[in-house]
């Protein structure tokens, strides 16, 4: 069974069709990016996928559950795990605080008031820092953390509830080259261990091609290739869509 | 037991209806026109509030100070000059003088606290409009004012059968011309366009270049033109006084928030709604002002979050990079100190006197207060302008159990904090559906709600006379005893909230301040996360309450009032808001500087209103955030940090 | 350095501010505690403090009281009840005063008047004018000297009375000296004139009133004559209305305090004419021992004394009447001589009732003219408080007996 899947998805903005009979399925373990122009509908998508936005039409199924009328919180509760496109962390902790405090909503402890946080589960917040990467840096400010180093503690919060599928939003934005194919290596190496379906979109194609087992092609609003990477990367349609911004062809090289 | 049952409501609530009367279609269409005239002068004040909120996020509490100035030096140049000419020149005069005055306020204090916590300009403006009281008293001395009618709309004219003041035809004229004089400037000027695109995103406008500094200053000045202005078209129609200030400022306050904050259309729908509602349903329920503008914005809220015409604010405040300091819950030697601390206070009977005893409780009160309201605003980023509500409430439970139930002190101080976490619940359902400036005014809205209860509920409350002789039992009635008692209560109240902070439950309550969207992600609860916040931080504060009433033997609707509200908003942010302690240190000092002051001046609002002005200039941090700043400097390891 | 010198300049501005009472250092000095609220209502308590000065400075002029100077440590409240508790607490506990007195708004009083019964110390309720503070919340440490509400209202029920209007509305601030003035006057002239149709009543509530809507709904209800209880800034913004909008035409109106120069002044030219009211038309009293005060009053100040320059001199000579009387500072011998004791005030003798603790102070009662484009009193008499009051066997049914 699909871990996600969506079925003939729609949504209309006050007489405006954002997003128009979109379906495709992700399994577990899978890498699969959303990619699309500006305006192609891919945050629309995500957006009801996650909860934030109610779909006018369509069904969305994950692990097996209908996700209507669901809030982003019972569908996080579900085993999602979500990184955003602008770092959503908690400023005023540490990092290891951070990963408490996800570790905490995720046993259902944020009503405990009669004991310190901090002696919460800090084994495993310490072993998740070490998944990402950052356990040297446990004791830091999450203020004075670096863009890359905040995108790698989003990614430990994103894993506290022991997630089976990650939505990542532009997972790469604002990051240096080389900072995102090591996020994006540590992204896939964890889905894999952990066999996490990951949903991911991205407007760097570098990224995409390099990481991305399935690719999906949103333009307005609808689904117009699905595949492998090359499959994909030779679609005449996209490659239409694609024309202007010249990302494709330096993909291709 | 029976009585608070069996006695008639509050008469804000009873249906004191007139004797039901059909009158003339005249009649009405006078009743409309004569609100017309009150929405329009309400409107030239209120738009100002509302430009200088769109583009600098400032709440400027000392609208109404200007407003005031407005008035008296209006009032000064008509006694100058004569004639048609000299009147209006006056009047445009006196609000370009108090433009003048503004600008030069806004350059030398508030371009320096732009960067701080955005209400640290609000508690900026409030020390500003308390300068400005004792200053209007000192210049133009105790006595009303009262100018000149306006040259050729002295009488009235007859408007359908029915005589109506000419000045006010004026009024309604200029309501609607100041609205449009408004949209022409800020869409089709550049200058308008600038300041449309700063009230979208300010972080944008910057990095376009515009000089932001002159774009604020601009839009402060003619901000204050349009109070200044309002203050002074009121000389036709009133005195100049001491009070016109206060008497406005919340009524532009809620105008605002209702027709949605920055919006100046809307400001105009909402001052005509408020005046028609006035104007009618005064005809119906004669005792209705007192708080039917509370109420029209209780409701606009709860159906519209955002006011009429507003739109979702942007994000709060992106958390200000490195320096938020850290908290931390007290180390050993910090718990050492603490405990020492409390020692010291503990012996404090052996060394002073009753009066000095007395201050030392009513200043220890104040610190569970402030620390309650602290708890709210510096963990749940909830800031609240009718804190006092739940303090008052916990007044008034302590004394309804003792005068109407005949209940003893130490049961008055468990019903007390009861009937203020009822209240906090049933009100905090409503105001956690809000955010930001919203959020803040219906929690004012229901604090006024509250407040007009208390005042006009005679039968139970005793209206403004209060309720009398709530003194102690005779074991606590002995100054020191009381002292005792209060700080064991106070000490165990604020253990609690500090207890709860740094829980599971307090991180929560963080995690949504700092990120709503993450804490929605792990699984956060917000509503119920906040409102149990709000109803913890009500039953503190009521708790408080009680104590209070005990201390003074009396309990009036002042608990529950504005002023109260303020005076804890000035403690928090004074004290520091992005600290532990912040509320403890600051209702510590500004309490007992308060005290101290009231009774050693004689122009102690002169002297409060500088020294907040002074501390809000040197600590922008508070003065908690100063100095964990400046150990964090000495010792700079992982930034500050804070317990 | 910026830092430093801002704290010092504050701190100097701060210290200029202070200071002006503090405790003196003379050992024969008996001390009493003033408490008013000068910073939130300063256009009575200006002319108040003036007056009980001028007082301070004659009985200390004359030996003060029983060879012991008088000494005044005054205070302000800020106009909360609160607050005003606070600085009685400093002045009982700390300044060692023998006795309290002053305060203006009724809350207050009560306030003051509930901790001096628990605190047993003698105060003298200067202004405060609701009728609880000597009936229903009296007690034996307070007494009142302005003429309460109710004698206000008595008085002019009684011209009242004498007009031919039938149909009344009433105008008042919502709060409870509204809402008690309104209902004693009701009352009162119901009594007297059983025909009356009360047909309207409008409740703005204080410092707010919207003028132009009430005047308005109250023309609607087409009254014969009104009641208007509103006073200071909300009383000017009422008559600009009502004068334009013709309310007060052909119709007759009765005005608490509206007399009292504090209220009358602002109203310049204005002045409707013909309000039956009470108040104290100053340059018109024919009482001897006002004659000697006003002089006094002018020579010092070079302004001529208002309501509250009555009332603050009075206070002041109250206390040291009852002061001299007891021969004693303690509190117990000060209320017992203060019962029944007779002063000299600018009014003429009057007395603190022993059954309740009124004093018999009066009122004048007369008429609203224009004169020279300000406003006077004409056809005034001079009302007797005393025979306002209810009888030493009504009272007893007021006051609780303890």
């Amino acid at each position: 069974m699909s871990i996600l899947a969506v079925e003939n998805l729609g949504k209309i903005y006050s007489g405006f069709e954002a997003v128009k009979g979109v379906s495709f399925a992700l399994e577990a373990g899978e890498m699969l990016a959303l990619i699309g122009p500006n305006g192609a509908g891919k945050s629309t998508c995500f957006n009801l996928i996650n909860g934030q936005l109610a779909p006018t039409s369509g069904r969305i199924h994950i692990f097996g559950r209908s996700t209507h009328g669901m809030a982003p919180r019972d569908i996080g509760r579900l085993g999602v795990g979500r990184t955003f496109q602008i770092t959503a962390t908690f400023a005023s902790m540490t990092v290891v605080e951070n990963v408490q405090m996800a570790l905490l909503a995720h046993h259902r402890r944020q009503w405990q008031w009669n004991r310190w946080a901090a002696h919460y589960y800090e084994e495993e917040a310490a072993r998740l820092l070490a998944l990402v990467g950052m356990a040297d840096q446990a004791e830091r400010s999450c203020g004075e953390l670096a863009y890359g180093d905040l995108k790698r503690l989003e990614l430990a919060i994103a894993l506290a509830n022991e997630p089976k599928l990650l939505l990542m939003d532009e997972p790469a934005a604002g990051m240096a080259p080389r900072e995102r194919n090591a996020l994006m290596s540590l992204t896939a190496r964890i889905a894999q261990e952990r066999t996490i379906g990951v949903l991911f979109t991205e407007h760097d194609m570098d990224v995409v091609f390099e990481h991305a087992q399935r690719i999906l092609v949103l333009n307005r609003g609808v689904l117009i290739a699905e595949g492998a990477p090359a499959a994909v990367r030779a679609n005449p349609e996209v490659q239409a869509v694609y024309l202007g911004a010249g990302a494709l062809y330096e993909a291709k090289q | 037991m029976a009585p608070l049952f069996s006695r008639s409501w509050p008469l804000a609530l009873r249906v004191s209806v007139q004797h039901a009367r059909v009158f003339p279609l005249n009649f009405y269409f006078d009743q409309f026109v004569t609100g017309l005239a009150s929405a329009c002068s309400l409107f030239l004040v209120a738009s100002g509030l509302s430009i200088i909120f769109g583009v600098t996020r400032i709440v400027n509490f000392a609208h109404g100070a200007f407003y005031m100035l407005g008035a008296y030096i209006g009032f000064t140049l008509t006694e100058q000059f004569s004639g048609a000419f000299g009147f209006w020149g006056a009047i445009l005069l006196a609000a370009i003088v108090v433009a003048a005055i503004g600008t030069l306020i806004e350059i030398i204090l508030l371009r320096r606290i732009y960067d701080a916590p955005e209400l640290f300009q609000l508690l900026a403006t409030f020390g500003v409009t308390l300068i400005v009281e004792d200053l209007a008293l000192l210049i133009w001395g105790p006595n009303e004012l009262l100018g000149p009618r306006a040259p050729g709309l002295k009488g009235a004219i007859d408007l359908f059968g029915l005589p109506f003041p000419t000045y006010d035809l004026l009024l309604i004229a200029l309501g609607p011309l100041v609205l449009g004089l408004l949209w022409l400037l800020f869409r089709r000027t550049t200058w308008g366009v600038l300041v449309r695109a700063a009230t979208q995103d300010r972080e944008m406008v910057a990095a376009l270049g515009v000089n932001q500094k002159w774009l604020f200053t601009s839009v402060f000045a003619l901000g204050v033109f349009l109070a200044a202005l309002g203050g002074a078209l009121e000389l036709p129609r009133q005195s100049a006084n001491h009070t016109m200030d206060l008497q406005v400022i919340t009524e532009v306050l809620v105008v605002v928030v209702i027709g949605g904050l920055g919006n100046v259309l809307g400001t105009f729908l909402a001052a005509i709604i408020v005046s028609e509602l006035n104007a009618f349903g005064i005809l119906v329920f004669p005792k209705i002002s007192i708080v039917l503008v509370f109420l029209v914005m209780a409701l606009v809220l709860i159906v519209r979050p955002w006011g009429l015409l507003g739109r979702a604010e942007a994000a709060a405040r992106a958390a200000g990079g490195a320096a938020i300091l850290r908290w931390r819950p007290l180390a050993a030697r910090g718990r050492l100190a603490v405990v020492l601390a409390l020692a010291v206070l503990a012996l404090a009977p052996l060394a002073v006197g009753d009066y000095y005893l007395t201050v030392a409780t009513e200043v220890l009160i104040f610190v569970l207060f402030a620390a309650s309201l602290h708890f709210l605003i510096g963990a749940g980023g909830l800031v609240s302008f009718g804190h006092a509500a739940y303090f008052g409430l916990g007044s008034y439970g302590a004394a309804l159990a003792l005068k109407q139930f005949g209940l003893g002190m130490e049961a008055a101080l468990i019903a007390g904090p009861l009937l203020g976490l009822a209240g906090a619940i049933l009100f905090g359902w409503f105001c956690v559906r809000l955010s930001g400036v919203y959020f803040a005014m219906l929690t004012l809205a229901f604090a006024q709600i509250a407040w007009s209860v208390a005042y006009q509920w005679s039968d139970v409350t005793g209206g403004d006379n209060g309720l009398l002789g709530i003194w102690p039992s005779a074991w606590a009635a002995a100054p020191a005893h009381f002292y005792w008692l209060t700080l064991a209560l106070v000490a165990a109240g604020i253990a609690a909230l500090r207890m709860i902070l740094f829980s599971p439950f307090g991180y929560s309550l963080r995690a949504l301040r700092d990120s709503e969207l993450r804490a929605e992600a792990i699984g956060l609860e917000r509503r119920r996360i906040q409102w149990i916040s709000f109803a913890i931080a009500g039953g503190f504060a009521a708790l408080a309450g009680a104590l209070y009433a005990f201390l003074k033997g009396s309990v009036f609707p002042d608990n529950l009032g504005i002023p109260l509200s303020i005076d804890g908003l000035v403690m928090v942010l004074l004290g520091g808001v992005d600290t532990v302690s912040g509320g403890i240190v600051g209702a510590a000092l500004y309490r007992s500087l308060s005290i101290w002051i009231i009774s050693h001046t004689d122009y102690s609002k002169l002297a409060l209103g500088l020294l907040i002005v002074v501390l809000v200039v040197l600590f922008p941090k508070g003065v908690v955030g100063a100095f964990e700043s400046w150990r964090a400097r000495r010792a700079p390891r992982t930034g500050g940090e804070s317990s | 350095m910026k830092t430093s010198s801002a704290i010092f300049s504050a701190l100097v501005v701060i210290a200029g501010l202070a200071g002006s009472s503090a405790p003196g250092v003379a050992q024969e000095t008996i001390k009493i505690g003033e408490i008013n609220s000068y910073s939130a209502l300063p256009s009575f308590t200006e002319p108040y403090r003036k007056g009980w000065q001028l007082a301070l400075d004659e009985i200390n002029a004359k030996g003060g009281v029983d060879g012991k100077k008088l000494e005044v440590i005054s205070k302000d409240d800020g106009g909360k009840p609160a607050d005003a508790v606070t600085q009685a607490n400093e002045l009982v506990s700390n300044d060692g005063v023998v006795m309290l007195a002053g305060t203006f708004f009724s809350n207050i009083g009560l306030a003051v008047s509930d901790f001096a019964k628990q605190k047993k110390i003698p105060f003298l309720a200067a202004e405060p004018l609701t009728d609880a503070i000597t009936w229903s919340k009296g007690n034996r440490y307070t007494f009142r000297l302005r003429p309460a509400n109710y004698e206000q209202a008595a008085m002019l029920a009684e011209q009242a009375a004498k007009l031919p209007a039938k149909k009344w509305a009433t105008i008042a601030p919502n709060y409870e000296y509204g809402q008690s003035a309104v209902a004693v006057f009701k009352k009162l002239l119901s009594e007297k004139r059983p025909d009356i149709q009360w047909v309207g009543e409008q409740w703005p509530p204080q410092g707010k009133i919207d003028a132009g809507a009430v005047a308005e709904a109250i023309a609607k209800t087409e009254p014969e004559a009104i009641l208007v209880v509103t006073f200071g800034p909300d009383l000017v913004k009422l008559v600009r209305e009502g004068n334009t909008r013709g309310l007060f035409k052909d119709r007759s109106v009765v005005g608490f305090l509206t007399g009292e120069p504090e209220y009358l002044d602002p109203l310049k030219d204005e002045t409707p004419e013909g309000w039956i009211v009470t108040g104290y038309p100053w340059n018109a009293v024919t009482i001897p021992d006002h004659a000697a005060f006003l002089k006094a009053y002018q020579d010092k100040y070079n302004d001529y004394p208002r309501l509250g320059s009555v009332v603050g001199y009075s206070t002041l000579k109250a206390a040291a009447a009852i002061l001299a009387k007891a021969k004693s500072t303690d509190s117990e011998k000060l209320v017992d001589a203060a019962e029944g004791i007779a002063v000299d005030t600018p009014f003429g003798p009057i007395t603190f009732r022993k059954s309740d603790h009124q004093s018999t102070l009066g009122a004048f009662v007369g008429k609203t003219a224009l004169k020279d484009g300000k406003g006077v009193m004409v056809d005034v008499t001079y009302n007797d408080g005393g025979k306002y009051l209810p009888s030493d066997e009504d009272v007893k049914a007021l006051r609780p007996q303890n």
